[in-house]
């Protein structure tokens, strides 16, 4: 029980108040790393950037769905049942807030919520924790001057892709927040990414 | 100038200090009191109540006296304490079936079940200003009723009975919307039609409500019913697995009854327009029952012609705090933009004397 | 009777977590307008409560906040909605430009250029640039979703038709990363070019029509124009009469009621450090009193 009521912000106010920050200004400008530090202490395998932005962002009002890890874990969505009151779905496409704390739990871009013309923001925002090793690519797009030539902790796979097609949905898409190391890092669906 | 160039913050001090005083007026005049506004002018307390939404009448009444009586003022300041309110829970919908009624009327039937109750009515009264107020002259005592009232059904379900009116619930769904915690999407749905119904403004409504009797989206409206009078509030507590009452509140309900043709799907039939408002607020509640129908234009097929049947300008501008807000905004400084007007204004007339020549102004010489 | 305390920068948690991921969203689509349940806030719709909105939800206790109306940090509704901040939130507020980190706006972009880390909160009144054009959401909304924007060109060009040019001097509307047409709120069209790759994030909030939209840094935004009619701002015949700033907005200052005016800087803040640093307009020392 103690494992549930407990690991939420000591500060619940300006706790989430310094994660939304850093996550704002990690949206408004894409590839640049921003710390999320907090003292948030979820349960395993949630890791602590995780819990930090389900606290930030999650609640009564958002879907959110689990990667099968989390899911499948009584301690965590206990924690999240508590701390965020946030109704969970097995639909992906139906999600607000997707938590994948690794990139092979990562469901395909194109079957999480995308929005419709009329209402791009009803779309799936994904929160995932990253594992250690970076890739080298290229950003372009709003939020970014020119150019950003930077390592990020991207999923392999096709995952390039992939997001490109996202960039093609545009305004239709999902975003992306990985987060790893206390740090933020985020891809708004404006970005274009190619490999440096 | 009131854009002090420094001294902004001192000036609005002091105005709000001069609006305090005016506010309490001669200190030889004993100061109002809570009580005497919730007993003395408990209609204005009930409208501060239903379009603040939010039903307490303590602090309806200390914001009438806080706007100095100014009505929209006192519904803004309610709303604003509203909002800040946690959400402990929802209730089960009242039951105004089983409402303790003080009034009760139908003018579609002489009689029925229950009786008609004029209760605390200004109907039927002479408007001649009465003195013996002004001198607080007493008051008789009210003639109670001998025996427990008998079961007054609602009119809507007696006529429901013959087939000849619609259901009560024909838009069957799970949650209840709250424009208050959600973005406004049109179409509203019902529910959320209604909430902003209720919390709109009586004037408009009333005025839309007048316009359709005059043909502007003709309703052929009956009052079925309207009954005033004390329901209860039941809040479900999952833990305990039961609903527990946390009181009483007074609530206003009018059922329109309206002739409808029919149409492909659905036979002749009364359709109905629904009003229900905090407090005693027959007026509003009436109003409200005709928007409701009007609104309903579209779902039951009939032409969208006129204001009241159209749902995007009624709610639009329905909301009293709203449009005071954005009226009352021309207030505030404008000169930037003013000032690129006057910039234009000046190249078009430059131009414009520049192109005229020798014959500008012809209609001096007329 | 019981009235309860307020949370810090005065909205509850839920319903800045409900804006703050409406500000998330709007970010990432420049220039689309976000639905957002915007709350009753203790100051009047169409004085600024979307703005209110937005600064409340991303205020924190490091935030150095300056409020503008018209360009003035002493305009009565900057210090109301100011002294509303440093009541509820209890932040450190200043008039200084570069020294704020979020400053929030009524009809005016600051002279001086914004810097990355910076964020410039718009108070918006009607947020659809359709709007006068076409009064229902329900076919405005639709316009946005089909990039449909020939309404828009069309009263542009009659403005030409009829007066030669396009007659619109302020709410001039842009096109924001090549699309979404989108209102700059009522700010002069002098200082649209300011928005074009500013390098502060911009936010904008209008809270009657519950609508939150935004332009990240470094973003392209362009006011509509024709290739025969380009876009252009306005220009002053003459410079600031305090500090003798040219390429400024400024506002005529009646002085007498004999046709007697002057023209001082609309952005106080930028005038005042222009004087300290030894600038003088043809009028300063005695212009001011003069105004009062």
């Amino acid at each position: 029980m103690d494992a549930v009521i407990e690991g939420g912000f000591t500060d619940r106010v300006l706790g989430a108040q310094s994660v939304f920050r850093a996550t704002m200004d990690a949206l408004a400008r894409p590839g640049t790393v921003q710390s999320i530090a907090s003292d948030a202490a979820p349960p395993a395998p949630l890791t602590q950037e995780l819990g930090a932005l389900a606290l930030t962002l999650c609640d009564q009002d958002t879907l959110v769905w689990l990667d099968p890890v989390l899911a499948s874990s009584e301690a965590v969505t206990g924690w999240l049942a508590f701390h965020c009151g946030a109704p969970l779905t097995a639909d992906p496409s139906q999600a607000q807030f997707a938590l994948v704390t690794e990139a092979r739990h990562l469901p395909k871009l194109d079957v999480l919520g995308q929005g419709t013309d009329e209402y791009p923001d009803r779309s799936t925002t994904v929160v995932l924790a990253a594992a250690a090793g970076t890739q080298r690519v290229t950003l372009k797009g709003p939020g970014i001057k020119n150019r950003l030539d930077t390592e990020l902790p991207l999923p392999g796979g096709d995952f390039l892709a992939q997001w490109a097609d996202n960039r093609e949905r545009f305004p239709r898409g999902i975003d992306i927040l990985i987060v790893r190391d206390g740090a933020l890092v985020a891809l708004p669906r404006t970005t274009r990414i190619s490999e440096a | 100038m009131y854009v002090a160039v420094k001294g902004g913050e001192a000036a609005i001090a002091n105005a709000h200090r001069l609006l305090a005083d005016r506010r309490r007026g001669d200190r030889n005049v004993p100061a109002l009191r809570i009580e005497q506004i919730i007993e003395q002018l408990g209609l204005a307390v009930d409208r501060a109540m239903g379009e603040g939404s939010l039903y307490d009448r303590e602090l309806a009444a200390l914001a009438l006296i806080q706007a100095r009586g100014d009505l929209i003022e006192a519904i803004f300041l309610v709303r604003a304490y509203r909002t800040t309110l946690p959400r402990f829970g929802y209730s089960r919908p009242i039951d105004t079936g089983e409402m303790k009624i003080e009034r009760r009327i139908s003018a579609t039937y002489k009689d029925l079940p229950g009786g008609q109750l004029l209760g605390p009515t200004f109907d039927y009264t002479h408007r001649l200003l009465d003195p013996s107020i002004a001198e607080g002259g007493a008051v008789d005592t009210p003639v109670a009723r001998d025996s427990e009232p008998e079961r007054a059904p609602r009119v809507t379900d007696l006529l429901g009975h013959e087939g000849l009116t619609e259901d009560d619930v024909n838009e069957p769904q799970d949650e209840i919307g709250d424009l208050t915690r959600e973005p406004m999407e049109f179409p509203l749905s019902r529910d959320r039609r209604l909430q902003a119904l209720a919390r709109g403004d009586e004037g408009f409504l009333l005025a839309l409500g007048y316009s359709t009797q005059r043909g502007y989206g003709r309703s052929h409206p009956f009052v079925g019913e309207i009954r005033i009078g004390e329901v209860e509030v039941e809040l479900d507590i999952p833990e305990f697995g039961f609903a527990v009452n946390l009181g009483r509140i007074r609530v206003t309900e009018c059922q329109m009854v309206n002739k409808f043709k029919g149409n492909a799907k659905v036979p002749p039939q009364f359709t109905r327009g629904y009003g229900l408002v905090f407090g005693q607020a027959e007026r509003k509640a009436m109003a409200m029952s005709l928007c409701d129908r009007s609104l309903r234009a579209r779902e039951l097929g009939e032409d969208v012609n006129h204001p009241a049947q159209d749902e995007e300008f009624v709610i639009s501008h329905s909301d009293n705090v709203q449009s005071t807000g954005f009226v009352e905004h021309l207030k505030l400084p404008h000169y930037v933009d003013f000032q690129g007007e006057l910039g234009l204004l000046r190249e078009m007339r430059a131009e414009h004397e520049a192109e005229a020549g020798d014959d500008a102004y012809p209609e001096a010489a007329e | 009777m019981n009235v309860a305390a307020y949370n810090f920068a005065y909205l509850d948690e839920q319903t800045k977590r409900m804006i703050r991921r409406a500000i998330l969203k709007a970010i990432a689509v420049p220039g689309y307008q976000v639905p957002f349940a915007s709350r009753e806030m203790p100051m009047p719709y169409g004085w600024g409560t979307g703005g209110v909105q937005i600064t409340a939800s991303i205020i924190g206790p490091e935030d150095v906040l300056k409020v503008i109306d018209q360009g003035a940090d002493d305009t009565t509704n900057a210090v109301s909605i100011r002294a509303f901040f440093a009541k509820v939130a209890n932040v450190a507020v200043t008039t200084h430009t570069a020294e704020a980190s979020i400053i929030q706006t009524r009809h005016r972009i600051p002279e001086r250029t914004l810097t990355e880390g910076q964020v410039l909160v718009y108070q918006v009144p009607i947020p659809e640039p359709l709007r006068y054009l076409e009064p229902r959401e329900t076919e405005t909304r639709k316009m946005h979703a089909l990039e449909e924007y020939g309404l828009m060109h069309v009263k542009l060009y009659e403005d030409i038709a009829k007066h030669g040019r396009i007659a619109t001097t302020y709410a001039y509307p842009v096109k924001v990363e090549g699309r979404y047409v989108m209102d700059p709120s009522p700010t002069p069209k002098f200082d649209n070019p300011k928005m074009h790759m500013s390098e502060a994030l911009q936010l904008f909030g209008a809270g009657r029509e519950k609508r939150i939209y935004a332009v990240p840094p470094y973003t392209e935004v362009v006011s509509l124009d024709f290739e025969d009619h380009p876009f252009e701002i306005q220009h002053f015949e003459e410079p600031c009469a305090l500090c003798g700033a040219t390429g400024v907005y400024l506002d005529e200052v009646i002085l007498d009621d004999h046709g007697g005016h002057m023209f001082v800087c609309s952005d106080t803040d930028n005038c005042e450090d222009r004087r300290e640093h030894g600038h003088r307009g043809t009028l300063a020392g005695h212009a001011l009193e003069a105004a009062e």
